[in-house]
């Protein structure tokens, strides 16, 4: 990354294999928006895009690496976290950044989001937000509001809605935010925020997934679904009246945790290089 | 110079991994085989390496796949219940063609079974635990020279063919103490995988090449490639078109049958002329080794069938062996996995006598003898 701001204006034709396109996102899907945002961070950073790993996992979020012009890994479903933490651990030289979902990372791969946030190691993890499971044609996720339609809720739903960045935060991570895509210089100055962090960075993105969950209970169009994520937004003033898992009908935007903690991959490095240097080892 | 130690198997897979150029290794508590976790996380900061205990086994196999995708060398070790979580993203590593070396040191099963106990009831889950039609290598040590010796085949395999290898030991394997010499069996040179060095513009991370074997795209060095667990292309994008899916898929399996004499590794004793061939594995072959060593003593002509690469299974080999004999005999420490293989590949020309225990305890030679004087 360079001090300097780019010469150039952000062309994301420049970052994506136009050669994969059409991409195959439904109509009104938010996805790619948040790509949009996460390209543009990536130009202002001025990373080479040689030096830019991209991890994703199953879904409509894992599906979005195949579209960047980068180094890019479609992983197992839930696990982008873990095989970035072997690439990144193993190659500190890269940038690696993950793009994950609601189910990818809260439910399946929940005990690898925890665990990434107490271990703070420098990645980026991008999590894409839409409250469903959307390539499998609509189920239930740890995110979908309470008593929405979706096919494992033909009655509506009726368990709680998991706060990704609450729980990101309580397990350790040192950057934490959330934005809608109806804010895209928000959320590209998210993004930017969360890649230049030294640690591990979590960054949930409010998408909406209008073909499936928007056509099930009624919600209208895209526009009509963006502009209601950003009404539901949470007021700065209000930010820390409520604090648990489980989350009101309001939102936090923004930058909400953003602290200093030991990044895990220098620290072990330093470790190594201080026992190489001493040239023995305890036990 | 000598380098004379006593080492357990579990200690020599893991200084066998750093004599191979390991330098990851992402681990998960797990007994039996913990042992391979401690010795690498000692060993691995003194080469430059990293040790990390992930959060879960799916997590661990997952890191070690992640590290290998970066280019380095890299292996995990477990046991049948972590073996079990481990196979979904072993079968990414096979199916995306990434280099990885899994140490499984079987104990009993089903479940939690008898952790300290040993068994062989992984035979078949190492070589169908993940799910469809894959490409699988599985070492069978014996002793802990060869923990040390077939752990560095292992990554000579695994970074050559782009196929996962599985070390398959036992327990008995895993904790048993020997003393071997580390300098007599460290080779002078270890392989590395292909990288690619073509010019980056059509590129084609998996193009079909005269060995099968793509050079591996190392991030970082310009190719900015696709890696996905889709059944892809030759340019990594997945496709459903049927017949680029049909080839993409046989190049994985066919590779292995290319390379068949570079994988196939068996030791025989004693099979020339043998009324009664014993084929066996790990502590089993220790055992039926003893028994092969009384027997000929007694004038009963036996021999020893030791596959030390199971699958894919030494099919030529093997039949080659028990030319002239009467009977094959499968004593494993399982309810007869490995036997059905062999009785595959005598399709009813030789009687198949199997000798199977469950008890957690090891097959002792006094048993083989008595099994093989009951069927000769």
């Amino acid at each position: 990354m360079k001090d300097l701001e780019p010469e150039t204006p952000f062309e994301i034709n420049d970052y994506i294999r136009l050669e994969q396109m059409p991409h195959f996102l439904c109509p009104g899907c938010g996805h790619g928006i948040a790509l949009r945002a996460l390209l543009w961070a990536v130009h202002e950073l001025q990373i080479d895009k040689d030096k830019l790993a991209v991890v994703s996992g199953i879904g409509c979020s894992g599906r979005l690496s195949a579209y960047i012009d980068a180094n890019t890994f479609h992983t197992t479903h839930g696990r982008p976290l873990a095989f970035a933490t072997g690439l990144a651990l193993a190659r500190p030289d890269l940038h690696v950044i993950v793009i994950t979902g609601d189910g990818d990372s809260l439910a399946i791969g929940g005990n690898h989001l925890i665990h990434a946030c107490r271990r703070n190691l420098n990645l980026t993890c991008m999590m894409l937000n839409n409250e469903i499971y959307g390539m499998t044609g609509g189920q239930v996720s740890p995110t979908t509001s309470s008593n929405r339609y979706t096919t494992t809720t033909p009655a509506g739903n009726t368990e709680p809605v998991f706060d990704a960045c609450a729980l990101a935060s309580a397990a350790g991570a040192s950057f934490v935010g959330r934005e809608v895509t109806m804010q895209v210089t928000g959320l590209k100055n998210l993004m930017r925020g969360a890649i230049e962090h030294h640690g591990f960075s979590f960054v949930e993105v409010i998408s909406d997934c209008t073909e499936i969950y928007g056509r099930k209970n009624d919600l209208g169009m895209s526009p009509e679904m963006m502009l209601s994520q950003k009404a539901t937004m949470r007021p700065e003033a209000y930010r820390n009246t409520v604090d648990v898992p489980f989350r009101p009908n309001a939102l936090e935007c923004g930058v909400l945790t953003q602290k200093d903690r030991p990044e895990y991959g220098s620290a072990y490095r330093e470790m190594t290089a201080n026992l190489r240097a001493k040239g023995k080892q305890h036990g | 110079m000598a380098n004379r130690v006593n080492l357990q198997g579990n200690q020599a897979c893991a200084l066998g991994a750093i004599a191979a150029g390991c330098t990851f290794y992402g681990g998960y508590p797990i007994t039996p085989s913990s042992e391979v976790a401690e010795a690498m996380a000692r060993e691995l900061p003194k080469v430059g390496g990293t040790f990390i205990q992930m959060e879960d086994e799916i997590a661990s196999m997952g890191a070690v796949v992640g590290a290998s995708m970066g280019g380095v060398k890299a292996m995990t070790a477990t046991s049948g219940p972590g073996f079990s979580l481990k196979q979904e993203n072993l079968g990414y590593a096979c199916g995306a063609e990434i280099p990885c070396v899994i140490v499984n040191v079987m104990r009993g099963g089903p479940s939690t079974g008898m952790p300290t106990r040993p068994a062989q009831g992984d035979v078949m889950q190492a070589r169908w635990g993940t799910h469809g039609d894959h490409p699988i290598i599985v070492l069978t040590p014996a002793s802990v020279s060869e923990c040390y010796t077939e752990t560095i085949r292992a990554f000579d395999l695994t970074e050559q063919l782009r196929v996962p290898v599985i070390v398959l030991i036992d327990e008995v394997i895993g904790h048993l103490v020997e003393t071997v010499d580390l300098d007599d069996l460290t080779p002078q040179t270890t392989v590395s995988r292909k990288f690619a060095d073509t010019p980056v513009e059509g590129f084609e991370p998996y193009a079909v090449t005269e060995d099968m074997i793509p050079p591996f795209p190392r991030p970082g060095d310009g190719y900015r490639s696709h890696t996905t667990g889709l059944t892809h292309m030759p340019n990594g994008f997945p496709t459903q078109n049927p017949a680029k899916a049909e080839a993409a898929l046989t190049r994985t399996t066919d590779k292995l049958v290319l390379h068949k004499d570079l994988i196939e590794f068996c030791q025989l004793i004693e099979c020339a002329g043998a009324d009664l061939v014993i084929v066996a594995i790990g502590i089993s072959a220790r055992a039926a080794e003893q028994a092969v060593r009384d027997l000929r003593g007694q004038g009963v002509n036996v021999g020893l069938f030791r596959p030390l690469t199971l699958w894919p299974f030494p099919e030529t080999t093997l039949k080659a062996a028990v030319q002239g004999a009467k009977a094959v005999l499968v004593p494993e420490m399982n309810q007869g996995q490995m036997v059905l293989e062999v009785e595959r590949l005598m399709a009813g020309d030789l009687p198949v006598h199997a000798l199977n225990k469950i008890d957690g305890e090891a097959i002792t030679p006094s048993e083989i003898a008595a099994k093989v004087k009951e069927v000769l």
